[in-house]
């Protein structure tokens, strides 16, 4: 219990540090993930190819690889940028395929008979998209966007393993002042679980508010 | 992924039929000229950003003979294979136990016990809810254990936990008339769930499974961080090599494609299952017709 009384400050940093990683990736994650999933169904063959390139790539690259290479494979190019900036571009973009994944799958769920009928009335793909199809498939894909962020929550843990500030990192410290390590691990677990459950929680609101009534 | 997936089923392929055609009309030789110009224009911003990238490696000497070298050493194209060994030994390990973990912990869910049902559904909870590598990092920091045997431990209480939800998802998934039919033969509860239930949803399920497995697979490269001799540890030591002028970018570029090519594979395997199934009368339960009035005696209709 005193591991967690003497070292507040420590693991209130720790937890700030998961928290703003996983805040400022998502933001990251779903503007990327609805561009590419725009690109992804875009009547222009050439954007439809980069689209799917871009999230059959990131989806089958491992996390600690796409880590490694830009933390210690960008710098090369003279880009050298804080590791936290680098952390939140990797969890940004690989992401961003997982929520382009569900987007595009929500947009599925749209009956075609609504993006046939904004058509019919003569408005452009890019209205047809955002203003009848997108708002629709938005409802459907709550649940799995909220997983797909909690997820992005539990690999900000990679992030601490290439020495950026965040909650697991925190263990090495608190070992080498000599408490006990299963107690660390017990109180990194559970500001992980306050993590995870919040999001689950913010997103069963969502759900209840705009999710689809079934 | 690490451990991003949540189990969904892979995309479907495209096909001239689905969502995109709603979308947008299809388009008239003006609207054809358009896009092939918007084609054209893409196309030459991604080579300039590629050309552009091209140019950072060279100038930044990415290709200098130096820092290619290692790799033609025999030595060192052992360190990488003996890497990737190690890599696919510990996806080896930690997918046949998490596929044992998720039967056992699935059973659990299902068993009709309660103290067995909660204390499953306690274990399958928490695994899912934390990362893989703060467990990793629990059982080869606290617990002292080898890095290989903390790799498989962590990776199979994550995957483990995972699949038993998807089995779960597929037992219950079963049409219902199923398990009252095996019932109402005679047979015994666990008859039911080994002859009749489980079969089914494991065919059922092939898919998701294999996209699970997609995942352990990419978090093997996990073990890099606990010192674990796999692919990446082996990339990295010969990064990390002055001798070569630190060749991190000729690494990344050489063990990439492998990674993401195996990845590929898998996941490329369940779309595979996936779209066979769909084709296969063996998964979708023939569907009986409906009782309705029929003429009673032949002859009338």
């Amino acid at each position: 219990m005193d591991v967690l009384t003497d070292n507040f400050a420590l693991y209130g940093k720790g937890f700030l540090g998961t928290v703003e990683l996983t805040v400022y990736s998502s933001l990251l994650a779903l503007v990327l993930g609805f561009l590419m999933a725009s690109f992804r169904v875009a009547p222009v063959g050439s954007f439809r190819v980069f689209g799917t390139v871009w999230v059959t790539v990131l989806r089958n690259t491992p996390l600690t690889l796409l880590f490694f290479a830009v933390l210690l494979g960008l710098p090369r190019f003279g880009l050298v940028l804080p590791f936290e900036v680098f952390a939140v571009i990797a969890l940004g973009c690989y992401t961003s395929a997982f929520i382009c994944e569900a987007l595009r799958s929500g947009i599925n769920t749209v009956p075609k008979g609504q993006g046939e009928a904004a058509r019919s009335l003569g408005m452009s793909f890019g209205q047809t998209l955002g203003d009848v199809v997108l708002p629709q498939a938005f409802r459907s894909v709550i649940p799995p966007i909220g997983s797909t962020l909690i997820a992005l929550a539990k690999n900000t843990a990679i992030a601490g393993a290439f020495s950026v500030n965040e909650l697991l990192g925190t263990y090495k410290t608190l070992s080498e002042l000599g408490y006990s390590i299963i107690w660390t691990f017990f109180w990194i677990a559970v500001g992980y679980l306050i993590i995870t459950l919040s999001i689950s929680a913010l997103f069963n609101v969502l759900e209840k508010r705009w999710g689809i009534a079934r | 992924m690490t451990a991003t997936e949540t189990g969904t089923a892979p995309a479907p392929g495209r096909h001239a039929d689905t969502e995109s055609t709603a979308l947008y009309d299809i388009p008239g030789p003006r609207a054809r000229r358009r896009h092939f110009l918007y084609g054209i224009l893409s196309t030459v911003v991604v080579l300039a950003l590629l050309g552009w990238i091209l140019y950072l490696l060279f100038s930044t000497g990415q290709f200098t003979a130096d820092k290619w070298s290692p790799f033609t050493y025999e030595g060192i194209q052992e360190l990488v294979l003996r890497g990737l060994g190690n890599t696919l030994k510990a996806f080896a390990y930690a997918s046949v136990l998490s596929l044992l973990l998720g039967g056992v912990l699935a059973t659990g869910r299902l068993s009709v016990h309660r103290p067995v049902r909660w204390l499953s559904t306690v274990c399958v909870e928490f695994f899912r809810a934390m990362p893989v590598l703060v467990m990793i990092f629990f059982i080869f920091v606290a617990l002292k254990v080898q890095p290989l045997p903390a790799l498989v431990a962590g990776l199979t209480l994550y995957n483990g936990s995972v699949l038993a939800e998807v089995f779960r998802t597929g037992i219950n998934a079963v049409e219902r008339g199923q398990r009252e039919a095996a019932y109402a033969l005679g047979m015994r509860k666990t008859q039911v769930m080994t002859y009749v239930l489980a079969p089914q949803a494991l065919r059922a399920m092939l898919p998701t499974i294999i996209s699970q497995l997609v995942v352990a697979l990419k978090d093997t490269s996990l073990g890099y961080l606990i010192t674990y001799e796999e692919f990446l540890h082996a990339g990295k030591l010969i990064a990390s090599n002055l001798d070569y002028d630190l060749p991190f970018i000729p690494v990344v570029m050489i063990i990439s494609p492998i990674y993401i090519g195996m990845c590929m594979l898998l996941s490329w395997f369940a779309t595979w299952v996936a779209k066979r199934q769909r084709r296969s009368p063996k998964t979708d339960a023939g569907h009986v017709a409906p009782p309705e009035p029929r003429p009673v005696l032949p002859g009338q209709s």
